[in-house]
């Protein structure tokens, strides 16, 4: 046990660790800048689909559906799949299939997080503003999205730690990132580069969440409720509720 | 019926002497004088001072319950009479003093013996819902180790106390209505025959319909099994209504009076129990009388072939402008003066239906209610099972008549 | 046997899925058994968290906390850790770690979740009629809890038959092998029966559980046959 920490002190003393295409700031910025693109990508695809179903409250079934699947589809599977058609089509190895991936799995929790944020604005907020002569667009802006915000903050959240999580995987079809360290000291003699690069990717990961739990007590300092993770849950048609993550 | 004592709890470890069960007479109110001897339960200088209070929730409470009556802890929020409640059967832990049943300390016996030993009620009656009713009744007896046998038959046997259909024992509780749950709530607790039943605002969360006749049913519960009840309640009707004994307790859980519901109207002990009593004192003293109990006057009568003088002569007595007409006892209305200028005989003349008529049972309240929504001044007793609003039926036997008089009589006498 | 990736390399080749029949199987078998034995464990070690944080309120926000921390750290680092010790190593230690620890949040937060569900009424009736603490958690608290304890197992279920393909990495991944098989060789084939079998499997233990729940809660099936027929009154 000791070997290996000696290991990694030994690695990360070494200039190696620190410069040129596989030292960790280089792999720790492709790491960040795919899951980055990702997150904002899936954002700009689920928020808006989010917000217009919760309005107009339908699409239940759609929610659970949705977030069952992408439940029920590993990751892992999602990136194995996609290497072929990339290869296939020209696309090629590494970035494409790894941000094509990221951005399917990071599209449910946001979707139904804020589906269920601005669904489950309370009746009577909606009464009062509609009473006070706001329609449509002035009203989600105004009322359901600032009070649905708490929900879209926690989908934000869960799906970027799934992102972080699934770019490590990235390094399986050679997108280059700190996975990268991890996958190649699994059969490697020297253990020390492999956790370096895991307990980047943990510290990374826990710092992303972290931030977006400090974001969320900026943004959004009257939420009563403590602790980290909101409990969501979407109930369908059927009566099944399915607590998200 | 079977007579529940002969099931007495052998198996609950309190010292209990549970008297022979005397049927008692209709009507409600207490057993006989010698119901029992010494107080089933006993309040001892009972305190609780919650960490932080500046106030004790309850101060020194002392009280007697005597075996077999139903006593009524009534109040304002915050007098601590949910508090008393739950340190009988030790929910809550007095800070001092001590809860005496049948003469043994309740913390002389460990908790869970002494709650298998005492029935709780509640508002929301805390049905478990994953058993079946049958189940939900069987809980203590279950616990206690009775037999299968023995636990079927109790629960049949309450079913039919507590007026609940056969066909509800094997349904789970989300299927019955709120008046159904309370009655298996309190089947429930009386399931091991308790010696003592404890209820805590029992029908608060049922309609005021619902309400009245769980609490009829409760009394007459009550006339046949002469459980020692201690009941908890923001209600004052209801109290008047059901307790053999009212402890009025005041915030900080201060006893301002004791006493029957008759004593606490006639004369409170001071200004907070007269509030709380409500500005309609009198009236409601007459709910706890019956038109039987008042002494009725025979009234203005005359038989349906009397000569008209007669009639006169018996108006010009009573110092009415009306007489009741009869033949034998059965009334057939009554005739004004002025109906007998135009005949020779009563018998000729049309008698009138009356607008107000009671029966020996009624309320003194319910009288004066009859009397002045009908405008007259006077309600006429008839013995008849159907009279009502609509009036008596043709044959009904005359008794007497009633005034407003006679009700102040009664409120005040 | 290594087929070159061609553009006429078809998604799914048949031959090859008849041929394999025994290792399809072998991954099946070896998926459910790592999924099984994560669940049962990790429902083992949540079922204790929850009744010391229902016990003890105050330390619920810390447990949470921690089970939190698990599950946001990725699963490949986790391995990374992992692997450097020598007592885990390559192997079914390994992936038993990650896989109980990413189930322990969500069945916690769901136990609890039940136990807090249990109406209020029913445990006041219950200690009043004489029920010590630990028969009443037994026998009123711990039913009651069920459905709530059953959606977690739910998810912890589904999340982990996903996590178990990428267990695969360090040797021990049930369909996940049949995945990692075909990306190492760029032969589609194994990918898309590993993912579809794996789905497959999600969605079956998911409707087992439904199932389940179904049989052992008669009393809420009763709550949706509840009110008496329209047209018959019901008596106060």
């Amino acid at each position: 046990m000791s070997g290996v920490l000696r290991d990694m002190w030994d690695y990360l003393q070494s200039p190696d660790a620190w410069s040129g295409r596989n030292g960790l700031p280089a792999l720790a910025w492709a790491h960040l800048r795919v899951s980055v693109v990702a997150l904002l990508v899936a954002a700009a695809v689920a928020v808006p689909a989010g917000v217009v179903l919760g309005h107009v409250k339908r699409g239940a079934l759609v929610a659970v559906s949705v977030v069952n699947i992408g439940r029920a589809v590993p990751s892992f599977a999602v990136l194995a799949l996609l290497l072929p058609f990339s290869l296939r089509y020209g696309f090629g190895l590494g970035f494409w299939p790894t941000i094509v991936a990221l951005v399917l799995l990071a599209i449910p929790p946001i979707f139904t997080n804020t589906y269920t944020g601005v669904r489950d604005v309370p009746a009577d907020a909606v009464e009062a503003a509609q009473g006070m002569g706001m329609r449509g667009g002035e009203l989600v802006r105004r009322v359901e999205l600032p009070v649905a915000l708490p929900l879209v903050l926690t989908g934000l959240r869960v799906s970027a730690v799934q992102v972080v999580a699934t770019a490590t995987l990235g390094a399986l079809v050679g997108y280059r990132n700190l996975g990268t360290l991890i996958v190649t000291g699994f059969t490697s003699p020297d253990k020390g580069r492999m956790l370096a690069g895991a307990v980047a990717v943990a510290l990374m990961a826990l710092a992303i969440d972290a931030l977006f739990a400090l974001a969320a007590r900026v943004l959004v300092p009257w939420r009563r409720k403590p602790g980290r993770w909101a409990d969501v849950t979407v109930t369908g048609r059927d009566g099944a509720a399915t607590a998200v993550p | 019926m079977t007579d529940h004592r002969a099931s007495a709890p052998a198996d609950v470890t309190l010292p209990v002497d549970v008297p022979p069960v005397d049927e008692a007479g209709p009507g409600p109110g207490p057993p006989p004088e010698d119901g029992g001897g010494e107080a089933a339960l006993r309040l001892d200088r009972l305190t609780k001072v919650y960490p932080g209070a500046p106030r004790p929730a309850v101060d020194a409470l002392d009280l007697a319950v005597p075996r077999g009556e139903l006593v009524a802890l009534v109040g304002p929020s915050g007098c601590g009479k949910t508090t008393t409640l739950k340190m009988i059967n030790r929910l809550v832990e007095p800070t001092s003093g001590t809860v005496w049943l049948d003469g043994v300390d309740v913390r002389s016996l460990p908790v869970h013996e002494l709650r298998r030993g005492i029935g709780y009620v509640i508002q929301q009656a805390g049905l478990f819902p994953h058993r079946k009713v049958r189940d939900n009744i069987a809980t203590v007896p279950r616990m206690l180790g009775w037999p299968r046998r023995r636990i079927d038959d109790r629960v049949h046997e309450l079913a039919e106390l507590l007026d609940l259909d056969p066909d509800l024992l094997d349904r789970y509780p989300a299927a019955l209505s709120g008046g159904q749950q309370q009655r298996v709530g309190v089947a429930r607790a009386l399931a091991a025959d308790p010696p003592v039943l404890l209820m805590d605002e029992p029908y608060s969360a049922v309609d005021p319909i619902v309400r009245a006749r769980l609490q009829d049913e409760l009394m007459a519960l009550q006339r046949r099994v002469h459980k020692t009840i201690v009941l908890v309640t923001h209600d004052i009707d209801e109290a008047i209504k059901l307790a053999d004994r009212i402890a009025v307790l005041n915030v900080g859980g201060v006893l301002e009076q004791v006493g029957s519901p008759e004593d606490l109207l006639r004369e409170p002990a001071n200004d907070f129990v007269a509030d709380f009593l409500g500005d309609d004192r009198g009236i409601k003293r007459l709910s706890l009388l019956r038109v039987g109990s008042a002494a009725l006057r025979r009234g203005p009568v005359v038989e349906a072939g009397a000569p008209v003088e007669e009639a006169r002569q018996v108006m010009a007595r009573e110092g009415t402008d009306w007489v009741a007409v009869c033949e034998g006892d059965r009334l057939r209305g009554w005739v004004g003066a002025d109906d007998l200028d135009r005949v020779s005989s009563v018998a000729a003349a049309e008698p009138r239906p009356f607008a107000a008529v009671v029966r020996a049972d009624t309320t003194l309240r319910s009288a004066l209610d009859v009397i002045v929504t009908s405008r007259s001044r006077v309600a006429v007793v008839v013995d008849d099972p159907h009279a009502g609003a609509a009036g008596a039926s043709p044959d009904a036997r005359y008794l007497g008549v009633l005034t407003l008089d006679d009700l102040a009589e009664g409120v005040t006498g | 046997m290594t087929a070159p990736l061609t553009a006429a390399e078809p998604l799914v080749r048949w031959d090859w899925v008849r041929d394999h029949t025994d290792d399809i199987t072998a991954a099946f078998w070896e998926h459910l058994h790592l999924t099984a034995v994560a669940v049962a464990v990790g429902f083992a070690i949540s079922l204790v968290l929850a009744l010391v944080a229902v016990r003890w309120r105050w330390t619920y926000e810390p447990l949470a906390g921690i089970c939190s921390v698990l599950y946001a750290i990725p699963s490949l680092a986790l391995f990374g850790v992992l692997v450097a010790i020598p007592f885990f190593g390559l192997g079914f230690r390994t992936a038993m770690v990650a896989l109980v620890s990413y189930t322990l949040l969500i069945l916690l937060r769901n136990i609890v979740a039940g136990f807090d569900g249990v109406p209020a009424a029913a445990r006041e009736a219950a200690d009043a009629m004489g029920y010590e603490r630990w028969r009443r958690v037994l026998q009123v608290d711990l039913p009651l809890a069920v459905p709530a304890i059953v959606a977690g197992l739910r998810i912890a279920t589904v999340t982990t038959v996903g996590l178990v393909t990428v267990t695969a990495l360090v040797g021990k991944g049930g369909f996940g092998d049949l995945i990692n098989d075909g990306l190492s060789r760029d032969f589609p084939t194994p990918i898309v029966v590993g993912t579809v079998l794996s789905v497959a499997l999600a969605v079956a233990l998911d409707v087992a559980f439904v199932a389940l729940e179904w049989l052992i809660t008669p009393w809420a099936r009763a709550a949706r046959r509840a009110r008496a027929p329209a047209g018959a009154e019901v008596a106060p």
